[in-house]
């Protein structure tokens, strides 16, 4: 029967892929395609003539940065946040060139749905929201972060452990889980209905053939979602690496 | 049918090693399907409330907007890590 037939692969096969030479495999080549890419296109846009109107990649290019301007720190930051602008940028570059192979035909794995590319840019996040807020408050980070204002002294048992928790441990956590989970259940759902459809249509029982169209519409569906969300979590990584900057570079807000 | 395996198991056909694997494997589902209710509601309910508040003061969706990503990444974050723990039990 076919739910014999059809047995889902072991997790490793689906993500781990072989060395194309030592220790350099293709979520590498990924991950290094990203930052060539990013930094190439916007060198390209960088040696443009900035007077005469932008067309092309410099097009591109600036409505990129107009982007993460208007809708990432002006949002969360304000106009004394501007100065960030090159950091989220790349942040935001290098995450969205991770994810979007995800859907590219012959590619088809997002960087990101491996831990370790989440993992280290959270950790860089942490280490920089962190040396911003020993930077503009001194020590009086730690006080501002550990004992907000306005609760009961007695409180302060409870709620300085937390704080601790949610601010040092749990931030740069779920910021690596929220963008690795997002990605390995969008490969692993397109990988489902991928194997589904073929093994419908491969299948020995004729009558199940013409039903294997229903797994390629969801599949078809599933990869254009997975363009909405390549980009959402991208902008959600940015977008909360410029609140915790900004709450740390001014505790009042 | 994994979620009769457990029966099968207890017909005594299992060496403990199979048991465990079993019982991880039918377990692994209801892991993440109770990880994702409270999730669920409450990105509906977020989302409903800032579509209403869009629909009140069109002027304020941006703002809205951006803070609705938000509350919805802060959210989601705990169905994501059901989803891990059915991954890292189940597969």
């Amino acid at each position: 029967m076919l739910a014999e037939a059809f047995k889902f692969p072991e997790i490793n096969a689906i993500l781990r892929w072989q060395d194309i030479f030592t220790s350099f495999n293709k979520i590498a080549l990924i991950a290094v395609a990203a930052a060539v890419i990013g930094i190439v296109v916007f060198l390209l846009a960088g040696n443009k003539d900035a007077k005469v109107a932008p067309k092309g990649v410099r097009n591109l290019a600036e409505t990129t940065v107009e982007f993460i301007e208007d809708g990432i720190v002006m949002q969360t930051m304000g106009k004394s946040g501007l100065g960030w602008t090159p950091f989220l940028l790349s942040l935001f570059i290098f995450i969205y060139l991770c994810n979007v192979p995800g859907i590219i035909p012959f590619l088809q794995m997002p960087a990101t749905a491996r831990i370790a590319i989440p993992m280290f840019l959270a950790l860089l996040v942490w280490v920089v929201f962190i040396g911003v807020g020993f930077k503009h408050q001194g020590i009086g980070y730690l006080k501002s972060s550990l004992f907000p204002p306005g609760v009961p002294k007695a409180l302060y048992v409870l709620v300085t452990p937390i704080e601790f928790i949610s601010t040092f441990l749990v931030r740069p956590f779920s910021l690596t889980v929220r963008l690795f989970a997002n990605m390995l259940a969008g490969h692993i759902l397109l990988v489902t209905f991928a194997l589904l459809s073929k093994e419908l249509f491969q299948g020995d029982t004729l009558a199940l053939k013409p039903v294997g169209i229903l797994p390629l519409f969801m599949l078809t569906f599933l990869t254009a979602f997975e363009v909405l969300v390549a980009f959402l979590q991208a902008y959600i990584f940015t977008i909360l690496t410029a609140v915790y900057i900004g709450g740390s570079a001014h505790p009042e807000h | 049918m994994e979620a009769f395996s457990h029966l099968a198991a207890a017909a005594g056909t299992s060496t403990p090693s199979e048991l465990k694997a079993q019982a991880a494997a039918s377990s692994a589902g209801f892991a993440y399907g109770l990880a994702a209710i409270g999730p669920g509601i409450g990105i509906g309910y977020l989302v409903g409330k800032s579509v209403e508040a869009m629909a009140r003061q069109p002027e304020a969706a941006g703002m809205v907007r951006t803070t609705m990503f938000l509350g919805i990444a802060f959210t989601e974050a705990l169905a994501l890590i059901g989803f891990v723990v059915f991954i890292l039990i189940g597969l």
